[in-house]
Order: structure tokens, then sequence, then C-alpha cells
């Protein structure tokens, strides 16, 4: 019990990082990594041993596609990701890009490929998380990976209607 | 010799998951590829642009409200919803519409309104992280409130056996008068919604409707209509609002309410 919660602990730190980069705001991501630990403490009896680390990954990611979810349904309240911020040159600029660039994807392949680079989680881990058999995960990690690619090479006008 | 070199054996090796007697393969594959050289350099390249961006966060200071201690205690008092939804029934006590029963012409514009606005109230609210009700199920004046407020003897069912918790619920306008919601959540995280409001109508069966991954079981019962919605699953749904109208029909309303029986004891279709 007392390592139950101390695993829990130990991955909050990581949990908002992994939260960040998914929602790339702060506040947003503190909602949802606290809603996360809320339910995974009150759904401790259902968590029959395995990796705490990769159930707070589950839930979280689960969370978060509610989320996008009910932001998609209201078109007008979703955010304008760049048109009213002309691309800033300096020390920020290339973190920008790759906001905008991580922005551009769709979720699950964003959920991936943050997975697999950002949390270091490996494959088999990816599929279990996302619930989808290890190949779905390639080919989102490939997809996400030619498009961040194409937005950073200067193809915006076209990521931006595949989106 | 260069073995032939895949993609998908491209992004394994950059992931660091390739074993390790095929990465010289890679290696020499790359070395004659430029092309691939060069996206395979743009994916590390990006993954380094990731990690830089938001690496640091994981050596920021935890916020206050993200420390277990706090989550605890903001935790505790879901335990006590699992009590109050164990011993919590369901009832619609009031006779208002009944005699008005027979008189009052099914209107289809009013159902399908008002189960439109039952679907749009449970998509809007399932998916709120922080506010998807407004008075928590443990809070003694939900039930009283929402009774008063939609004019009928409110109590939620207890859907234990479905795995379902009762968060709690909130009014909402609807199409002939106020709207009560109440709110469900499974283990896993996903959410159930039970909405009633007067509605002037005749007494349906269930009926079952899904749209966008949403199902919906509606009936209607003594000129109140009830929307039991979830994910996409009929048998599921259809259990479910079958739990809810039996405990409508089984749990005899208080003794001060005793007009009501005759009405609980009617079946449903």
């Amino acid at each position: 019990m007392g390592t139950f919660h101390q695993d829990i602990e130990a991955a909050i730190p990581a949990l908002r990082r992994y939260a960040r980069a998914l929602t790339r705001d702060t506040e947003t991501a503190d909602d949802l990594v606290q809603d996360s630990l809320v339910r995974a403490l009150r759904s401790e009896h259902l968590f029959h041993g395995g990796d705490v680390r990769s159930w707070l990954y589950t839930i979280l990611t689960n969370l978060n596609r509610n989320r996008l979810r009910s932001l998609a349904r209201r078109p007008t309240l979703t955010p304008i990701e760049d048109d009213d911020a002309p691309d800033a040159a300096g020390p920020e600029a290339g973190g920008r890009d790759i906001e905008r660039a991580l922005a551009m994807l769709v979720d699950e392949q964003r959920t991936a490929l943050l997975l697999v680079v950002l949390e270091g989680l490996t494959y088999r881990e990816v599929a279990e998380v996302q619930g989808v058999p290890i190949g779905t995960v390639m080919s989102r990690l490939a997809r996400a990976r030619v498009q961040i690619k194409a937005y950073l090479d200067g193809e915006r006008p076209a990521l931006r209607r595949i989106r | 010799m260069v073995d032939q070199v895949r993609e998908d054996e491209l992004h394994v090796y950059v992931d660091g998951e390739l074993p390790a007697d095929r990465r010289s393969a890679v290696e020499a594959w790359l070395a004659t590829h430029p092309e691939d050289a060069a996206r395979v350099a743009a994916w590390r390249a990006q993954a380094e642009a990731i990690r830089a961006r938001y690496g640091s966060v994981i050596n920021e200071p935890v916020p206050d409200r993200l420390t277990m201690k706090r989550i605890m205690r903001r935790q505790r008092p879901w335990g006590k919803v699992a009590a109050a939804a164990a011993v919590a029934a369901f009832v619609i006590g009031s006779l208002s519409g009944w005699f008005a029963h027979g008189v009052s012409a099914a209107a289809p514009s009013a159902v399908d309104t008002f189960t439109a606005d039952a679907l749009d109230a449970h998509k809007l609210y399932i998916s709120e992280v922080r506010h998807p009700i407004e008075v928590k199920a443990n809070e003694d004046h939900l039930l009283p409130w929402l009774s008063k407020r939609v004019g009928t003897t409110l109590r939620a069912p207890d859907l234990g056996q479905f795995d379902l918790k009762l968060l709690g619920g909130r009014l909402l306008p609807g199409v002939s008068g106020p709207a009560a919601l109440f709110m469900y959540e499974n283990s896993s995280g996903q959410r159930f919604t039970i909405y009633c409001s007067r509605l002037d109508a005749a007494r349906t069966a269930f009926r079952y409707d899904d749209s966008d991954g949403v199902g919906a079981v509606r009936w209607i019962e003594s000129n109140y209509g009830w929307v039991v919605s979830g994910p996409k699953n009929k048998d599921e749904l259809k259990s479910i609002a079958s739990a809810a109208y039996d405990q409508v029909e089984n749990h005899t309303p208080a003794p001060s309410q005793g007009s009501a029986t005759q009405l609980i004891s009617r079946r449903g279709s």
C-alpha cells in the first residue's frame, strides 16, 4: 500500500512533463495531472500489480482524449495555434516551432511520439497505454515524424489542411 | 554486404529498440543511403527539440495541489460517495402530470428536443475534467434541490452492479422545464448520465438511439422523460436503464408521498 502511493508520488514529475507536452499549457497540464492522480487513488482497489507509471500514463492519456473531444465539439473556442503569432526569431524560436508542430498532430500520433521520445516508454508499453497493437503505434510514430518534418521544413499550409 | 533496411526498422533504430545484431546492418545501410541518413537525423533532431522544450519540467518543483498529501485529502470524500450511492434509490414521486396523461397528445418534436438536450448535456459534461457536476453526490442538498427544481421527488439509482459510482448532479434548462442530470463514472473513467425532466408526452417503452459514439436509452413515464446516456453499447445501456427503471418501480416512496404508490407499481414496457 505504502509502495503504491510512493510509486505514484515518484511518477508525478514525469506525468507533469508528459501532460505539459500534450497540452502545451501549464494550467491545463496540471489540471490533467491532478485529475489523473485523484482517479488513480480512487481506483486503487482495481490496480492489480504491474507498472504504476504505465497505468498513470494510461489514465492521463484517456482524460486528455476526453478533454480534446470536448474542445472539438466547440470549434469556435479552440485556440488558434499560430495565425496571430508571427514566428519569433531568437532563442525561443526553436522551442515554439516544435510546440506548434506538436499542436498540428492528430492526438494519437502526438501521444505515441511523446510517450516514446519524451517519456522513454517502449513500443510495447505505448501499445498498452493506447490499447492498440504495436504495429499501430509504429505507424502513428512514423506519421507523426513525417508531419513534424514537413512542418519544420516549411510546408505549413499543407499541414494545416491535413489537420 | 548490406541488408535491405525498411523504414520501420529505422524508427526502431532511432528509438533504441533495435536488437544489437541489427544495429550494425542499419548503420552500414545509413552510410550508403544519405536520404535515409538525413531522415534519421531529422527524427533525432525532433526528439531532441521535444526534450529540450519539455524535458526540464521534470525538475520543476511540484505545485502544492499536486502533492500526494493534497490529492489524498481531496480524494477522501469520494470514499463516501460509494456508500451514498449504495444506499441511494431513485424514485419518481410526483403524480402531478398523471391525470393529464390521457389527454396530453404525444408531442414528437418536444420528445426529440428533449432527447437531443439530454445528449448534448451528456456530451458536454462528461468531458469536463474539473467540473463535470455542480453538486457532489455526498452533499446533502443535491437531491432535495434537484427534486424541488424539477418538480418531482428524485433519488439517484444505485448502479454499483455496473461499476458505476454517482459523482453528483446538476440543474439544466430543458424543453419543458428544469432538468436534472446525474453523472456516474466507472473505474476506468467512462461516464454515464441520467437526465430527467418533466415532459408532457405519452408513456413510452425503452427507445435506444446512438450517434457519434454515444448511445442513449429513453423512456417516458408519468409525464417525466428519462434518458440514460453513455458510450455506444446498446446491451449495456439497456441493462443500466432497466436497473434504473426497476429501482424506480421497486423502491416504495416515503409514506408522506403515499399517493405515488400506485404510479410506482405500474410497469413500464
